[in-house]
């Protein structure tokens, strides 16, 4: 069961990227590019993702647990501290150069286009720096600086 | 309901700019139906809907969540997505950046930010924006603000890739 809802998931959040022009890397830097081609789009996608997601989490959240795992488990942290400043400034520049945020250089990945055969392993390589990086104490003590 | 945008002010050496066509219906529906799966990981799973995370779990990489089953699943099913929309037939256009060492680049920045910043577009953007959470709020403005500088730092300053 556990799978078959994770994979149905996965699947309609993939047909979601698609359909919205996410998996487009033009698309997300003419969205990105205010100064020239710009294409709003995206803020359509945000917007009806957010909303959507806003509506449907209240929702589920007024069952006492999920169904498939004993509780909700939500981000606890509210520090706006160095690695999360940090982070989105060198994801939004990635995501600037290359068009791909996780998702959709995921989805994309099946339709084989070099940029993304090249795009996906270095973003995992990324993720496994980035979490290292995360839990190092010189990163950390920098923040208390 | 599909009109190109063009933009008026296309310098010289802006050639290798695709033009996309502004796409609100789809977009939005594209949107809602991203909205819908973060909703069903949420309500099922109890989780965030964000791929970085997710990615995480189901690598098993340092500092991912422990139930790592509907992780694996989920991917698996983004990679079905579009397999799936072709074989209804349905046509994916899609450009990608074909400068294959900036791609490098830039897949290290998403994968090292994501990590380090706990969330992407889908983690902070979606369902940290839904959860009224002011630490996402703060991710999405930033990230954002540095998508919309480099993007004009490459096409309108270096002059492309």
């Amino acid at each position: 069961m556990r799978g078959i809802w994770g994979f149905l998931s996965g699947l309609v959040f993939g047909l979601g990227l698609i359909l919205s022009g996410m998996a487009d890397p033009a698309k997300v830097q003419n969205f990105l590019d205010l100064a020239g081609a710009w294409d709003p789009s995206l803020a359509f996608v945000m917007g009806g993702a957010a909303l959507t997601t806003f509506l449907g989490y209240r929702l589920v959240w007024r069952r006492a647990a999920p169904v498939l795992n004993p509780a909700f488990d939500l981000p606890t942290s509210r520090a706006i501290d160095r690695p999360l400043l940090t982070g989105a400034v060198l994801f939004g520049t990635g995501w600037g150069i290359g068009g791909f945020c996780p998702g959709p250089a995921l989805t994309a990945l099946p339709l084989l286009a070099p940029g993304t055969l090249v795009f996906v392993p270095m973003m995992i390589l990324g993720l496994w720096i980035g979490a290292r990086l995360k839990s190092s104490p010189a990163f950390i003590q920098g923040t208390a600086a | 309901m599909r009109r190109p945008v063009q933009s008026p002010r296309r310098g010289p050496r802006m050639d290798m700019v695709t033009p996309t066509a502004f796409t609100p219906w789809a977009s939005l529906g594209g949107g809602v139906l991203i909205g819908i799966s973060a909703v069903m990981v949420m309500g099922i799973f109890g989780r965030i809907a964000g791929i970085a995370g997710i990615s995480q779990g189901a690598l098993a990489l340092p500092g991912a969540a422990r139930d790592r089953d509907w992780r694996i699943w989920f991917v698996l099913g983004l990679l079905a997505a579009p397999l799936l929309m072709l074989a209804l037939g349905g046509a994916i256009p899609q450009t990608v950046p074909q400068n294959l060492p900036a791609m490098a680049v830039a897949g290290l920045l998403v994968g090292t930010g994501t990590a380090l910043g706990s969330g992407c577009t889908s983690g902070h953007g979606v369902c940290g924006l839904a959860r009224l959470s002011v630490r996402s709020l703060a991710a999405v403005v930033v990230f954002m603000a540095a998508g919309f500088v480099t993007v004009f730092v490459l096409r309108h300053v270096i002059g492309g890739l």
